[in-house]
């Protein structure tokens, strides 16, 4: 078995939210939250500025506890951030490597490491510093990290955001690549809409605070989408429209 | 044609700039010494021209004498090495104990809120306050002057680490969740690789008030080591040994700087100070 199949049966995990309310303070953000991603399925969630996206995966990730209601994890999961996620004190390789601590076979995860960067194509900068990569180089170490080992959900909170337009169309492409090389379930939170129509089997959009899912929308066209498939384009209509966009 | 002059016209620029390069890598390298040799030239005038009494301002001929005079007695080898002992020693005693210090207070708001104006108002006294209690405590030899190096530079740099913990973006910890960094593997792989850029500046910068520290405290309490000898060169109105001394401490401060500056040029260091 090759070291990236290592983990091929996602059936282990699951996130399940049952009417979770959550508020800092006076503050309500998210009210009455019902959600269950299943194995395997990429999940996008976007909305209004400000709406609890990030709360929404704070919860999920299980770095805040919810207000009411309760919150079922199952499985490894790890988080793509939007910047800064990497130790800027560690190499790519290093960084990398933080993802497969619990792979104890030196030999293993030597080979390991080696196929992750071939992955992402960055054969070649293994022992660069972050601060010497571009932005979109820099997402792509974090997915590996992410992908590395034996994680079965991947929380991404705007991972690509910060890039620019292109790099953020390569790195869709990328995401889709890896994806299909290394299943995992992913929660991806983002404010594209566009971006949201191309890479989600189900698109969930919040609606303004306090949040709460507002419009389901499933996008049974196969990945990768090209951005002027007619799925893609319809989906966008329909997430425009809910989001009172579409003038 | 028109494009011929066009690329002749940057091929000339290239040339230029260049040459403008070189001009200034050279500017670089001997302007110090320009203006060094300004600096004597002035200090000889003012004691050609005799603006003070010759013994209270020694000319650079005297001072060159006296300079031969203590390497011949091997006193000047013998306080340089004194000094950069007990300032090597206070000074390591301090980081030791001061970098973790500052590690535990910069992960607990409580303790900091507890310790922090304690610690300022330490910071803000003097070192050389605490020499008649060096004195009385430690009586002579290094053990009072290590002491005041200590008093020196455990107080900023306690503060300072605890200050670059509490500043860590909180995203670091996250991530350090995610890959289960607990404990004491938390302590040395996230919070001080995080920190250490930081640290190391701390450290240079109390380097820096140890260097001024140990002539203060050489000057009581000790039987040698450079302030000492400036000490007694006041005594015996040699002030020619004195500005020699000077000269020695002035520039041992510069080289260990140096050599402390190299440890921000370590790759997993770089990235704190190019942002």
């Amino acid at each position: 078995m090759s070291a990236g199949g290592m983990k091929d049966n996602r059936s282990a995990s699951r996130l399940v939210l049952e009417n979770v309310s959550h508020s800092y303070g006076e503050l309500a953000v998210l009210h009455d939250l019902n959600l269950v991603v299943n194995p395997g399925e990429l999940v996008v969630l976007v909305g209004p500025s400000g709406c609890g996206k990030t709360t929404l995966l704070n919860l999920l990730s299980g770095h805040i506890q919810s207000s009411s209601g309760t919150v079922r994890r199952e499985g490894i999961i790890r988080t793509v951030y939007q910047h800064d996620g990497l130790f800027p004190w560690l190499t790519v390789v290093e960084n990398i490597s933080m993802g497969l601590r619990s792979v104890t076979n030196v030999t293993h995860r030597k080979q390991e490491l080696e196929e992750l960067i071939e992955l992402i194509h960055l054969e070649g900068f293994s022992n660069h510093y972050p601060h010497e990569l571009s932005g979109g180089m820099r997402q792509r170490v974090e997915l590996a990290r992410v992908l590395a080992g034996d994680s079965d959900i991947l929380l991404m909170d705007e991972p690509f955001s910060a890039l620019d337009y292109q790099t953020r169309l390569r790195m869709r492409h990328e995401l889709n690549r890896l994806l299909v090389k290394r299943p995992r379930t992913v929660v991806f939170v983002t404010h594209d809409i566009e971006e949201a129509a191309q890479l989600a089997d189900r698109v969930l959009v919040l609606s303004n605070r306090p949040a709460t899912i507002s419009r389901e929308l499933r996008i049974n066209a196969a990945r990768p989408r090209d951005l002027t498939d007619p799925a893609v384009i319809e989906a966008m209509k329909a997430i425009l429209t809910e989001l009172g966009l579409q003038f | 044609m028109k494009s011929d002059a066009n690329e002749s016209h940057i091929k000339q620029g290239t040339v230029v700039r260049t040459a403008t390069q070189k001009k200034n890598n050279i500017l670089r390298f001997t302007l110090p010494f320009v203006v060094l040799l300004c600096a004597i030239l002035i200090w000889w005038l003012i004691t050609f021209f005799h603006l003070f009494p010759a013994y209270a301002m020694p000319s650079p001929g005297a001072v060159w004498n006296s300079f031969k005079e203590e390497i011949a007695a091997g006193r000047l080898f013998n306080d340089i090495v004194a000094s950069l002992w007990r300032v090597a020693i206070g000074f390591v005693v301090s980081a030791c104990l001061g970098i973790p210090l500052g590690l535990w207070l910069g992960q607990h708001a409580a303790a900091r809120h507890a310790f922090v104006p304690m610690l300022n108002f330490f910071r803000f006294l003097s070192p050389l306050a605490w020499i008649p209690f060096a004195i009385l405590w430690f009586h002579i030899g290094d053990k009072p002057a290590v002491f005041l190096i200590f008093m020196a530079t455990f107080f900023p740099l306690v503060l300072a680490t605890m200050s670059a913990v509490a500043t860590i973006p909180k995203i670091y910890f996250r991530v350090a969740q995610d890959y289960n960094y607990k404990g004491i593997e938390l302590l040395t792989k996230v919070t001080f690789p995080a920190v250490l850029p930081q640290v190391i500046t701390a450290l240079r910068v109390s380097y820096g008030i140890a260097w001024v520290v140990i002539v203060a405290a050489e000057m009581v309490g000790c039987q040698d080591g450079l302030g000492y000898g400036i000490w007694e060169a006041r005594n015996g109105l040699r002030l020619d040994s004195a500005v020699c001394y000077m000269i020695i401490i002035g520039l041992l401060g510069m080289g260990i700087d140096r050599l402390l500056a190299q440890l921000t040029k370590q790759p997993n260091v770089r990235w704190g100070y190019e942002r």
